[in-house]
C-alpha cells in the first residue's frame, strides 16, 4: 500500500475552499488515487458535488437521531461517490447554539475509531470550516492527522489576511505535531496581478503558489448541477487546470514551516502591489464631515 | 500537646514552607498567620479568596457546588435541575444532610436527583431543547412542585445554551418560577462564587414577587437565613427563636419552600448565620427593603446565649424576657452537659479546617467544654470572615486559607492536636495518624449541633471521638517487636489453616 497522505484544506469563508478541494479530488480519482474527503464545517457541504446531493447525513446529524455515535456504523455515514470517492461530513449544529469544534473531534474520533482510513485509501482531504476558531477545528491538523496543509486565498486584500493567520496557527501545530504547509492554491478573482501577487505572498510565507486556478463560469455551469467540472465536462480547459494542479499535489515534496508576517510587511507587499495605499496618517480617524471641512480651509487659506 | 508560642508558630510556617519551589512558596506564605488579636484587619497578615496552585491538593469545590449544593439545594418544594452531565448532580444527591418534612417525590425533592444527562450530541447541537422537554416531563410528573432552579454545569457556559430564554418560556406556560442559575463550576476560584451566584439569582428571579401583596405582620416577624438544617440543625435553632416570642417567617434554605423564600422582604429582620453564603441577599434586602441583618452563632451554650440577647436588642421587653426567659430554661441542662464532659475534655486541643463559617463559629462550643482551639483555617472564605475570625482566636494559635494537604498534614503532625474538625477527605488520613477526627460539614452523620439541643448532641460527639480506646490500643506494625509480630502472624496463619 502507498503510504496514505492526509491534508487539510484551509482558507477564508466563501474562497472556493470545498469546489476546489471536490474538483481537485475528482482529478485524483480519474487518475485511479483512492481518496476520501473529510467535510469539517456543519453547513456540510463539502461533498455535494461529489455525491450530487443536497447535503450528506452527516456524522453528528446520524448520532443525534440513534441517541450517540456509538450507535452508528461506518457504512451509516459513509457514502461513495463520483470515481469511487469516499465522503463523510462530520456536521454539527445550525449557526447560534450548540458546540460545532466538538462535532469535528467526534466525527473524526468516530472514523477513526471505525477504520474508515483502510489500508487502501491513498487521500484523506479535510476541508475545514473558514477560521480556526476553535481546537474543534484544528482538530485535523493535530498528531497523526494531516501532515499538509493547503490555503485557498486569492488576490484580494481579507484572503491573504486569512492566508497569513492560517499559517500563524500552522507554526503552532507545527511545533507540536509536524504539520507542515504544502503551498498556496491561488483561486482566482480576477484581480490585478493577482499570480505575481500569490507568488510574492508565498515566497514570503516560505512556501509556494502550488496553481493558480484561473476564474471560469463553468464551475458554477457544474455547481448547479452538483457537479465537479471533472465530471460535467471533462474536456473543458478548466478541468485541465484541477488535473494539473492534482498532478502537483502528487508530486509535491515542498513541506515547509511557514513563516508568518506581520501585518506591516503584509501591508507592505499590498501597497508595493497597489491594492493598499501607503497610510495617510493625517486621514485617520476623522469623518466624512471633518475632512470636508478641513479641505474647504485649505481652499480658502489659497 | 502544650501551646506553642507565637516564634514557635511562625518558625513552625516557616518549615512547612520550606519544601515548595519558590513561587509557591511565596504563594502559599501569605495564605498562612499566626493569629495576632491586635491586627484590625484581617487582610494585613492573611490573603484568602485566590486563586489555588495546581498540585496542592486543594478540597475546595466549585461554583455550581457553591449554588446547587449549598444555597439552591435545600429549597425543598422546588426541583432543582443539574443541567449537564450526569455526575454532578449525581455526586452532589442528598450528600449534606439538610433534612427536610415532606413526602419525597411528591410535594419534595431534596433527596431527588433531576438531571438533563447531557449526551456528545447535546454538546454538539446544544442543550435548549432537552431542557424545555425536561422542564414540561417535570410538570407532568411531580404538579406539587412549586418551581425549577437550573443549575448550570461547566458545559452551558462554553456552548453558551441561552437558559433564560428557556426557563422565560417554560414558566410563563406553567405559571411557576423557573430560575436560570449560571453557576458553571469553572467560574471563580471556589464554591464561594457559587454562593454568590445564587443569592443573586434568587434577588432576580424570587425576592420581588411578592412586592405590594398583602401580608399579615407582626412586630415580632423574622427570618433564619443561612442555616441549611445540617442534621436538624434549623429545627434546634428555630424552637429558641420562638420560644423567645418571635414568629419565624421563613428558613433559608434547610426545610426552606419557596413561598417563604418569597415573603422573607416582609420581616423586621434578617438572622444570619451561615455570613459567607448569604451575607450577599441579606445586604440586598437590608438595601432594598430596608430591613437589618443580624449574625448569630448558635454553636455552644455561651454563644447561643449572647445571640439571643443581641437578636433581642432588637426587640422591646417582651422579647428580652423571652430571651432571658429561654436562656434560663435551658441553664441546667446545659449545666448538667458540661458537668458530664467537661471533666474528661478540659484541656483537650483542636485543630479545624472547614468551610466558610465554621472555623470560627464553632470555638466558643469547644471553649464551652473547656477545649481548646490552636488552629483553624477555612476552605474559601474571604478578608471579611478572617476579620472576625481574629478575634475569636487566641493569639499566636495557627490559621491557614485554602491549606494544601501537605501543610495539613504537617501542621497537625507537629501541633499535635487532641482532636481535628474537618471533612470527608481529611478524616481517614488523620485517623490512621492516631489521631481522632469529627467531621464538621456533616456532623459525622450525627447533629443538629446547632442551638441548646445541638449542644449536648455536639459534646457527646466530640467525647466519643476523643475518648474512644481505639487510639491507644492500636500498635503499628513498625512498633510491634518483630518476634512477637511473627509469632503472631503464625498463629493468625495457623488458625486460617
Amino acid at each position: 500500500m502507498a503510504k496514505l497522505r492526509q491534508a487539510a484544506i484551509y482558507g477564508k469563508g466563501g474562497i472556493g475552499k470545498s469546489t476546489t478541494t471536490q474538483n481537485l479530488v475528482a482529478a485524483l480519482a480519474e487518475i485511479g488515487k483512492k481518496v476520501m474527503i473529510v467535510g469539517c464545517d456543519p453547513k456540510a457541504d463539502s461533498t455535494r458535488l461529489i455525491l450530487h446531493s443536497k447535503a450528506q447525513n452527516s456524522v453528528m446529524g446520524l448520532a443525534a437521531e440513534a441517541g450517540s455515535v456509538e450507535d452508528l456504523e461506518l457504512e451509516d455515514v459513509m457514502s461513495v461517490g463520483y470515481g469511487g470517492i469516499k465522503c463523510v461530513e462530520s456536521g454539527g449544529p445550525e449557526p447560534g447554539v450548540g458546540c460545532a469544534g466538538r462535532g469535528v473531534i467526534t466525527a473524526i474520533n468516530f472514523l477513526e475509531e471505525e477504520g474508515a482510513y483502510d489500508e487502501d485509501l491513498e487521500f484523506v482531504f479535510y476541508d475545514v470550516l473558514g477560521d480556526v476558531v476553535c481546537g474543534g477545528f484544528a482538530m485535523p491538523i493535530r498528531e497523526n492527522k494531516a501532515q499538509e496543509i493547503y490555503i485557498v486565498c486569492s488576490g484580494e486584500m481579507m484572503a491573504m489576511y486569512a492566508a497569513n493567520n492560517i499559517a500563524k496557527g500552522i507554526v503552532k501545530y507545527a511545533n507540536s505535531g509536524g504539520v507542515r504547509l504544502a503551498g498556496l492554491i491561488c483561486n482566482s478573482r480576477n484581480t490585478d496581478r493577482e499570480d505575481e501577487l500569490i507568488i510574492a505572498l508565498a515566497a514570503k510565507l516560505g512556501t509556494q503558489m502550488i496553481h493558480f486556478i484561473p476564474r471560469h463560469n463553468i464551475v458554477q455551469h457544474a455547481e448547479i448541477r452538483r457537479m465537479t467540472v471533472i465530471e460535467y465536462d471533462p474536456t473543458a480547459p478548466q478541468a485541465d487546470e484541477y488535473r494539473t494542479l492534482a498532478k502537483k499535489i502528487v508530486d509535491n515534496k515542498n513541506f515547509v514551516i511557514p513563516t508568518p508576517v506581520t501585518m506591516d510587511e503584509l501591508e507592505e507587499l499590498l501597497m508595493e502591489f497597489g491594492i493598499l495605499e501607503a497610510d495617510d496618517e493625517s486621514i485617520i480617524g476623522k469623518t466624512a464631515a471633518q475632512l470636508a471641512a478641513e479641505e474647504a480651509a485649505a481652499l480658502a487659506a489659497a | 500537646m502544650s501551646e506553642l508560642t507565637r516564634e514557635e508558630t511562625e518558625a513552625l510556617i516557616q518549615e512547612v514552607l520550606e519544601v515548595y519551589p519558590e513561587k509557591a512558596r511565596k504563594d502559599r506564605a501569605k495564605h498562612l498567620a499566626v493569629n495576632d488579636q491586635s491586627v484590625e484587619q484581617s487582610k494585613k497578615c492573611i490573603t484568602s479568596n485566590r486563586k489555588s496552585l495546581p498540585g496542592v491538593m486543594t478540597v475546595r469545590g466549585c461554583a455550581y457546588a457553591g449554588s446547587k449544593g449549598v444555597v439552591w439545594g435545600p429549597i425543598k418544594d422546588m426541583i432543582h435541575v443539574s443541567h449537564g452531565p450526569v455526575g454532578c448532580g449525581q455526586y452532589s444527591r442528598a450528600g449534606r444532610r439538610n433534612y427536610y418534612v415532606g413526602t419525597t417525590g411528591v410535594d419534595s425533592f431534596g433527596t431527588m436527583n433531576f438531571t438533563s444527562d447531557f449526551q456528545e450530541k447535546d454538546i454538539v447541537f446544544g442543550g435548549d431543547k432537552k431542557l424545555a422537554k425536561l422542564l414540561g416531563e417535570i410538570e407532568l410528573l411531580f404538579p406539587l412542585h412549586k418551581g425549577i432552579s437550573v443549575q448550570s454545569e461547566c458545559p452551558i457556559g462554553l456552548i453558551g445554551d441561552d437558559i433564560e430564554a428557556v426557563s422565560k418560556k417554560a414558566g410563563k406556560e406553567m405559571n411557576k418560577p423557573i430560575v436560570p442559575v449560571r453557576c458553571e463550576g469553572f467560574r471563580g476560584v471556589s464554591q464561594s462564587l457559587g454562593h454568590h451566584i445564587a443569592n443573586d439569582s434568587i434577588r432576580d428571579w424570587v425576592l420581588d414577587k411578592r412586592d405590594g401583596q398583602a401580608f399579615e405582620a407582626t412586630p415580632y416577624d423574622v427570618s433564619i437565613i443561612g442555616d441549611y438544617n445540617i442534621g436538624g440543625d434549623a429545627w434546634a435553632s428555630r424552637i429558641l427563636i420562638e420560644e423567645m416570642g418571635l414568629r419565624v417567617v421563613s428558613q433559608w434554605s434547610g426545610d426552606g419552600t419557596l413561598a417563604e423564600i418569597e415573603k422573607t422582604p416582609k420581616v423586621k429582620l434578617n438572622l444570619l448565620h451561615c455570613y459567607r453564603s448569604m451575607n450577599y441577599i441579606s445586604r440586598h434586602m437590608e438595601e432594598k427593603y430596608g430591613i437589618p441583618w443580624l449574625e448569630y452563632n448558635f454553636f455552644g451554650p455561651t454563644k447561643i446565649a449572647e445571640s439571643l440577647r443581641a437578636i433581642a436588642a432588637h426587640f422591646d421587653d417582651h422579647i428580652k424576657e423571652g430571651a432571658e426567659r429561654v436562656i434560663a430554661r435551658y441553664q441546667p441542662m446545659m449545666e448538667a452537659v458540661i458537668a458530664k464532659y467537661k471533666p474528661r475534655l478540659q484541656g483537650k486541643t483542636v485543630m479545624l479546617y472547614v468551610g466558610g463559617l465554621r472555623p470560627r463559629h464553632v470555638i466558643g462550643a469547644y471553649e464551652d467544654l473547656g477545649m481548646q482551639v490552636i488552629g483553624t483555617g477555612y476552605e474559601f472564605a474571604h478578608n471579611d470572615d478572617y476579620d472576625r475570625t481574629i478575634k475569636e482566636m487566641g493569639n499566636a494559635t495557627l490559621l491557614y486559607d485554602d491549606a494544601t494537604g501537605f501543610e495539613l498534614e504537617e501542621f497537625i503532625k507537629r501541633m499535635k492536636p487532641d482532636l481535628v474538625g474537618s471533612g470527608i477527605k481529611e478524616k481517614y488520613v488523620f485517623q490512621k495518624m492516631g489521631i481522632p477526627l469529627r467531621q464538621m460539614h456533616s456532623w459525622d452523620y450525627s447533629g443538629p449541633y446547632h442551638g441548646y439541643d445541638g449542644f449536648a448532641i455536639f459534646a457527646r460527639d466530640m467525647d466519643m471521638a476523643i475518648a474512644n480506646p481505639c487510639w491507644s490500643k492500636q500498635t503499628p506494625p513498625w512498633k510491634k517487636q518483630p518476634e512477637a509480630s511473627a509469632a503472631v502472624e503464625e498463629g493468625e496463619l495457623k488458625k486460617v489453616a
